[in-house]
């Protein structure tokens, strides 16, 4: 048994504790202060953090090339690992960003009894990690409903297409009434599943994981099973969740100091989650939403024996130069008959006169 | 090779992938002979002004530090998390996804889990985190955090000099991170303390005071490169007069000066001599050598930014001395990374030169318009597409070929299809390694970054594993017998290397292949190729 991963499920399950105990007793801390405090933690923490970054200076031009460099126009080049112009440059990140394209290339090494290595496409990852970002987008678009009344053509468009992939559970008593439901959630709540069973049964990834990666996980993986309990089995009075969500975007909150009754416990729980994981956000490695940005060896242009990067800190050093050198080696570059700057009988008179 | 380095089969049985089950913070760090290179010497240290520099043996347990040694590297961290945004992006972003672990050389030639890359990083990230992180001042180890000791340090040595800084792991990674971004800067701070290697440490030294990493000095560079065009006269019957150190010569010609020193580097510059020589006759070109900027390669760059900066100094220095149009520079791999990313920015603008032109062929070199520096198998590929070389492909024929790309021309510079197109008009036979071992995602020689020593051959051996199963590979399928490439640390560690997993295999640069094919202007009918092994058809006429 790991202690990385049992202490972070114990962090999430006492916080769920705590929201379950909580909430009944102190609505306004749990529905008002909590939320307020995460999203502020996470603004003013996230904006320093690339602050932070941003201060730190970029010395040297040092992007990965993966490609073809640009030389001659008979040499094909690649545009986009091997960008050598801004626009190009503008693709590789969005690629990055949108796609994922390095961790598309990703292989599994293994070396066969013979002693041969080979190295096979491995795309898990790559799948894994694209579903989970992507479910967890489209759920986060889709609460946006909480946020604004009336709910904008998009938000419902988006609701659409993703109920429209809808799972059918023909067992009948289950879905009767149901609402439509949602990829996302399930896709979310299965994608973290599996992230996290990768970490835990592959050896490699076990021996490198922190605590810090058990914890995120643990608590989308709350955050997307409270959801859905919410959603369609327990279900909860969603016009005062609405009605909270909305003081609390409005600022009303902040006046009235007021839950609107018959929130239902599972609900707070949910809250907490996502306040704790706004809150935990800018110290941990979820940063990596915003680092990808700054990468220097994605985010800058290849040419660079094209045009001359600037460091801004660079500083005159010592350097050997081609006098002193000269004055060590002048009897013997003479004798070699290599061309001097000084001759041998000029040096000497020279020395003499000093 | 030493006697105690284990055979090939043991090295092979010794390797294990799966980690132990333990936390990787809890398993000490085993300095294990044949693993790691000689300390420094204090000579070469003080030489190049460095701190502490004192005689000391990394397997004894007292390192000889400085009484504040942990004040010196919080201090020196803290400086370059200001100076460099990557090592602070790189401190802060890493998921540990492990999309990295198994594409590290050293990892699947070891199997030792603190060569993934990933962790390679964690042991300077878990500092990084207890020193400037409020989490990891809160949470300590549960957030990945420990505090720095004597063991920390020996780890970070250890495996500090067990990346060769080839990048592969920065393709991969989904943020770019960059292992030997981390270990340029991890090898920095150790150097602070005086805890650099021997094998670069005195080439380091040699190169600032006598302009090469040999320490060959003038005469004795002269004497060489002399004793070359000997050879070249015993093969051609031609004796090239190649210029040194020449005042108003059209190029300034900068290679490692590995090449001027050791076999087969020796026959890649006996054919720069001859290509030299060619131009000169046939298009009136001059070129010239330096004895002053006689090191391409930079050592430098494995110790520190600032070395680095000193040692590449000279290039631009003689350029301007000897009032050359532009320069141009031979095969070498780290050398390529140097220039191609650092020296236009640290010792540029070099506006003293001309935006280089060929002017054989008219051509301009666009790319290399600021630094004004061109690779060799660019100029070659040039020459060669406007049909300016006269060759004789047929004289390779009897090598079987595959290439290597070197890990910094490829990750730090991306030069794949120039070498190819150049081999490819000057011999007949050219097989490709399998996909995932070559171009941008080509395994590294083992012994980068300056660990071609020869007390960790072990290690080395193992580095080199996944290069050597790939020619391993086209050598059974293809027959494979000469193995090319463009760099010169290659040159000096792909022999032993093939040696070791290979033996059928032979390693040679791209211009020696170039010099066997180009038919020099009235030279005599050749027999040999530049090693003196019978040309194709010849072997009758062989003694
Ligand atoms: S691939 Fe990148 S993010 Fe993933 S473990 Fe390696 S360094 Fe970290
Ligand atoms: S740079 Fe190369 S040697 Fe260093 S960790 Fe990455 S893959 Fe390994």
């Amino acid at each position: 048994m790991n202690k990385f991963y049992l202490s972070s499920l114990l962090a999430v399950l006492v916080l769920a504790l705590i929201a379950w105990v909580g909430a009944p007793a102190l609505p306004w801390l749990f529905g008002i202060v909590v939320p307020y405090l995460a999203v502020l933690c996470f603004v003013v923490g996230v904006s320093r953090r690339v602050m932070g970054w941003s201060r730190s200076a970029v010395p040297f031009a040092i992007p990965t090339t993966g490609g073809q460099q640009k030389s001659f126009d008979w040499i094909k080049s690649n545009k986009i690992d091997n960008p050598s112009t801004k626009f190009a440059v503008v693709i590789r990140m969005a690629l990055e960003i949108l796609t994922f394209r390095s961790l598309f290339r990703n292989t599994r090494m293994r070396m066969t009894p013979e002693g041969r290595l080979a190295y096979n496409m491995e795309i898990f990852l790559w799948a894994g990690a694209l579903a989970f970002h992507y479910a967890f987008l489209t759920t986060l678009i889709r609460h946006m409903r909480f946020f604004l009344e009336p709910v904008p053509w998009c938000i419902q468009l988006i609701e659409n297409v993703d109920s429209f992939f809808r799972v059918e559970i023909s067992y009948n008593p289950i879905q009767f009434g149901l609402p439509g439901i949602y990829m996302s959630g399930l896709v979310l709540l299965g994608a973290v599943i599996f992230l996290f069973l990768r970490r835990v049964l592959l050896s490699k990834v076990r021996y490198i994981s922190l605590a810090s990666d058990y914890f995120p996980l643990f608590l989308i993986m709350g955050i997307a099973f409270t959801g859905i309990l919410m959603r369609y089995f327990n279900k909860v009075d969603l016009i005062a969740i609405k009605e909270l969500t909305m003081n609390l975007v409005t600022f009303k909150a902040l006046l009235s100091f007021k839950v609107p009754a018959g929130i239902s416990p599972l609900f707070f729980i949910h809250l907490l989650f996502v306040s704790t994981l706004l809150a935990y956000f800018p110290f941990s490695k979820l940063m990596h939403m915003g680092g990808v940005f700054l990468s220097p060896t994605r985010n800058m242009t290849a040419n660079t024996r094209e045009v001359r990067h600037v460091n801004p800190w660079n500083y005159p050093v010592k350097v050997h130069t081609y006098a002193a050198y000269e004055n060590e080696f002048r009897e013997k570059m003479f004798e070699a008959g290599l061309p001097l700057e000084i001759m041998p009988e000029d040096s000497t008179a020279e020395e003499g006169k000093e | 090779m030493a006697d105690e380095t284990p055979k090939a089969a043991q090295l092979l049985a010794k390797i294990n992938y799966t980690p132990q089950a333990k936390q990787w913070m809890d398993v000490p760090v085993q300095i294990r002979k044949g693993m790691y290179c000689y300390a420094g010497n204090p000579k070469s240290l003080e030489y190049l002004g460095f701190p502490n520099a004192r005689q000391w043996n990394p397997v004894e347990e007292d390192w000889k530090l400085p009484e504040n040694w942990q004040q010196i590297l919080h201090e020196g961290f803290k400086e370059r998390l200001e100076r460099f945004r990557s090592i602070k992006v790189f401190m802060d972003i890493c998921v540990r996804c492990g999309a990295c672990a198994d594409k590290c050389h050293f990892f699947i030639g070891t199997g030792d889990p603190k060569n993934m890359p990933v962790l390679r990083a964690e042991l300077l990230r878990s500092i990084y985190r207890n020193d400037f992180t409020t989490a990891g001042k809160l949470f300590g180890k549960l957030a990945g955090a420990r505090p720095m000791t004597l063991e920390v340090l020996k780890e970070w040595w250890y495996y500090l000099f067990q990346c060769t800084e080839c990048r592969r792991c920065s393709l991969f990674c989904p943020y770019g991170i960059d292992t030997a971004e981390i270990t340029i800067f991890g090898r920095e701070l150790l150097n602070l303390l005086g805890l650099n290697i021997d094998w670069i440490a005195t080439p380091a030294a040699n190169c600032y005071r006598t302009g090469n990493h040999l320490g060959i000095q003038p005469h004795a560079f002269k004497d060489m490169i002399d004793f070359f065009c000997d050879d070249i006269e015993t093969i051609t019957g031609l004796k090239p007069e190649p210029n040194f150190n020449m005042k108003g010569a059209d190029i300034l010609f900068v290679t490692p000066s590995g090449d001027v020193f050791a076999d087969p580097g020796t026959y890649t510059c006996m054919g720069y001599i001859m290509l030299f020589h060619y131009l000169k006759e046939k298009y009136g070109l001059k070129v010239t050598w330096s004895t002053y900027a006689s090191e391409g390669g930079n050592f430098g760059f494995f110790t520190s930014h600032e070395t680095m900066k000193r040692l590449n100094a000279k290039m631009y220095l003689e350029a301007k001395r000897l009032g050359v149009k532009w320069i141009l520079g031979g095969e070498c791999g780290h050398m390529w990374r140097v220039i191609h990313q650092y020296m236009d920015t640290m010792n540029g603008p070099a506006d003293f030169l001309q935006e280089p032109v060929n002017p054989i062929t008219g051509t301009k070199f666009e790319n290399a318009k600021s630094t004004k520096m061109v690779h060799i198998a660019e100029f070659l590929a040039d020459l060669i597409k406007h049909g300016k070389l006269d060759l004789k492909p047929e004289r390779n024929d009897n090598k079987i070929l595959t290439f290597h790309d070197s890990c910094n021309t490829s990750r730090g510079m991306g030069m794949f299809d120039e070498p190819r197109y150049v081999i490819q008009n000057v011999a007949n036979h050219f097989y490709e390694m399998p996909a995932n071992t070559i171009r941008e995602q080509t395994f590294c020689c083992g012994s980068g970054s300056g660990l071609n020593a020869g007390e960790n051959m072990e290690q080395r051996m193992a580095g080199g594993l996944p290069r050597a199963n790939a020619v391993k590979y086209v050598h059974e399928k293809f027959g494979v017998n000469m193995l090319a490439c463009v760099c010169a640390i290659d040159r000096a560690a792909l022999p032993p290397l093939m040696q070791y997993w290979v033996p059928e295999v032979q390693v040679t640069g791209l211009t020696e292949l170039v010099a066997n094919a180009l038919v020099l202007p009235e030279e005599q009918e050749r027999t040999t190729d530049l090693r003196g092994e019978p040309l194709p058809g010849m072997e009758e006429a062989d003694e």
